[in-house]
């Protein structure tokens, strides 16, 4: 350790080294530590009017967490089943659009890696691209247009004799789906891009020259190799999609609730940043668990999926 | 199981360029192959249409004497070995040789059998747990060849798949893969740029220029015998004189050149290719062929003057500039013991019989 920082200084020069240290000081700690651990901490207090906050009443408790599976401490026995309910189903759904969204651009990011040449790779990428220069905000409203009664795929559903009447997108939370789905498409078509574009073609030759038909190409040779790429996707669809707030709220039926939406309503309407903050980090650690489980399960180590 | 492999009429084209130009090709079941020439000679795009990588534009490919038109590769009898092996480097190197198997649906403990019977064959007995990085270039090469023998190919395409390992390795490979393809029995077309290799494996050779085969012939004819000023120049070492045709003597044709008049072997070839007086013709002489002139000779004579010398151990090689300077030639002369060494800047004359030289219509040559 302290031979890999004196080389670090001898490399880099006092001043350099003392900029990259404490911008990276700056970045781990103070923007990314610090505030999780301003929220752990908060997570297990009590939520007390200001003039409380530090005086006898200030002490920890795991109140926070229970109310999670037990709901109010008055409804002794019974479980917290609408936060459950709604927790399951927030990454369930998020488990569904990763699944999803790998279906679709693990072969689009196959085909532009390898079928795809010169100006008709860049206008594919480009316009992969382009439409996530719209807002966030924007592009959720137009879906919401787009799925709702009098929008364009009710319309042509009624027209072309599909529908006789139309049928609630959003209700039914097709819209919400469709709509996460495509927010993160890039984040899994350009980790797999990255793995899959490093492949030596005749990798692929060789097994179909072995007589392999296409899908066992894919299955024995080009997922393996894409594995970390794959994994790396996936992670990071799945994070965001469980930690989507716009989207949901826009797009979401009015009978579903994400899971964000309820600590946002512990924040903001509640005003019980405690109770949020156990939210919080009860989701982070699920999902961080979940993503860790998942990668011992497909045996992809942290270090690959960095490549 | 062996089968041969006819090529008819097959063009193969890519927009304006012509990477093979009506090609016609009988490889006979169970010989080894080669196709042979400098990179860009169209020898691997013929391999492609070989091995269902590419459907020739106009012409048949035969395997078998059955029309492989719209057969993929993978449901062709062929095997191919790529240039870079490219083995599967995930998998285990039993895995890559069995894979051929497993896409057949083999049962896993028949595909281990297998594959542990091929890697006694390649002389890599009990390697097979390992993976494919942790082996050298040689055994990866050999395990390259097991994977594409357990496809049980009728016909085995190598693409020229030494042209990565050290010189000493690849001469060892050579005998290996000609050993292995005695065994097999199976048919080996081979495609390389290396001379050496298409002499020593081949049963019989093809020398490719432009995507127009030169020439077929076995090692010893394409070396003794070129039919061309390209296959001439590139197979082995040539000194080259130009001139005209002044006689057509039976065997033997006369040509004038700038360093004199010189008897060769006419080359038999084809009727509208054959020399004829006036013609322009180029004549090859073997490094090997040229000797000292002791004065008794009627014909050949060169007058040259010695250059430089390399001693090679086994052989001197000399380089002359012959009478007007402006040309350079080599002769190569064994080291039998005598005193060879002779002087530079020294003037001596040269001659070659003229049966050891070979006059050729005027064509295009290698590149030096």
């Amino acid at each position: 350790m302290s031979t890999w920082i004196s080389n670090f200084y001898h490399r880099n020069g006092t001043a350099l080294s003392i900029f990259l240290l404490l911008s990276v000081l700056f970045w781990v700690f103070i923007l990314i530590v610090l505030p999780q651990l301003f929220m752990m901490d908060f997570s297990f207090r009590h939520n007390l009017p200001p003039a409380d906050i530090g005086g006898a009443k200030d002490v920890y408790t795991l109140e926070n967490y229970q109310y999670m599976i037990y709901g109010s401490a008055q409804s002794e026995g019974s479980y917290n089943t609408v936060d459950l309910t709604v927790f399951a189903r927030t990454l369930i759904a998020a488990i569904f659009v990763t699944l999803f969204d790998l279906a679709i651009c693990y072969p689009i990011a196959f085909y532009l890696a390898h079928s795809a040449y010169g100006g008709a790779a860049r206008l594919m990428v480009l316009s992969l691209i382009v439409p996530f220069w719209v807002n966030e905000i924007l592009r959720a409203f137009a879906f919401r247009i787009m799925f709702g009664a009098t929008g364009v795929i009710n319309n042509f559903l009624i027209w072309a004799g599909i529908l006789d009447q139309p049928y609630d997108f959003i209700r039914n939370d097709v819209a919400l789906y469709a709509g996460l789905g495509y927010a993160f498409i890039l984040l899994m078509i350009f980790p797999i891009y990255n793995t899959v574009e490093s492949l030596d073609r005749n990798q692929i030759e060789a097994a179909r020259d072995l007589g392999s038909p296409w899908w066992r190409i894919h299955w024995r040779v080009v997922i393996p190799y894409a594995k970390p790429g794959i994994t790396s996707g996936c992670t990071m669809v799945f994070m965001l999609t469980a930690g989507a707030l716009a989207a949901p709220q826009i797009l979401g039926g009015p009978s579903s609730l994400w899971f964000t939406q309820i600590i946002y309503q512990w924040f903001n309407t509640g005003n019980n940043w405690p109770q949020g903050s156990a939210y919080a980090i009860i989701l982070l650690a699920t999902c961080i668990a979940f993503v860790l489980i998942m990668m011992k399960v497909f045996k992809v180590k942290l270090g690959e999926i960095a490549r | 199981m062996s089968a041969g492999v006819d090529l008819e009429n097959v063009w193969i084209k890519f927009g304006e360029f012509i990477a093979a130009r009506d090609v016609n090709i009988n490889i006979k079941e169970g010989e080894f192959f080669s196709f042979l020439g400098p990179s860009g000679c169209g020898k691997t795009t013929l391999l492609r249409a070989v091995s269902g990588f590419l459907e020739p534009s106009e012409g048949m490919v035969k395997i078998g004497g059955e029309d492989m038109k719209g057969i993929g590769p993978n449901k062709r009898p062929t095997a191919l070995i790529f240039q870079n092996l490219a083995l599967f480097p995930l998998m285990t190197v039993w895995e890559n040789i069995a894979f051929a198997l497993e896409v057949k649906g083999v049962g896993k403990a028949e595909r281990r059998k297998r594959a542990d019977e091929l890697l006694n064959l390649i002389a890599l007995p009990g390697q097979g747990d390992k993976m494919v990085h942790e082996l050298s270039g040689g055994q990866k090469q050999r395990v390259a060849i097991a994977r594409a023998l357990a496809a049980e190919p009728d016909v085995l395409l190598l693409d020229e798949p030494l042209s990565a390992l050290d010189l000493k390795l690849r001469q060892h490979m050579r005998t290996e893969l000609r050993a292995i393809q005695q065994r097999v029995g199976i048919t080996f077309i081979y495609i390389t740029h290396d001379q050496g290799e298409a002499l020593t494996m081949s049963d019989h050779i093809a020398v490719m220029r432009e995507g127009v085969i030169e020439q077929v012939a076995d090692g010893t004819d394409m070396y003794d015998h070129p039919e061309t000023a390209f296959v001439a120049s590139f197979v082995g070492e040539n000194n080259l004189f130009k001139g005209e045709v002044s006689d057509i003597n039976g065997e033997q044709a006369v040509v004038d050149t700038n360093v004199g008049r010189v008897r060769a072997r006419l080359a038999s070839l084809p009727k509208e290719r054959q020399l004829e007086t006036g013609d322009s013709a180029f004549v090859f002489v073997r490094p090997e062929s040229l000797k000292f002139a002791n004065g008794a000779e009627a014909d050949n004579r060169i007058k040259a003057k010695i250059h430089q010398e390399e001693f090679e151990g086994q052989f001197w090689q000399v380089f002359l500039n012959v009478a007007d300077g402006a040309k350079k030639i080599k002769m190569s002369l064994v080291n039998d013991g005598s005193d060879l060494k002779h002087e530079v800047g020294a003037d001596v004359t040269l001659t070659f019989q003229p049966e050891l030289a070979v006059a050729l219509p005027e064509g295009p040559l290698a590149q030096e």
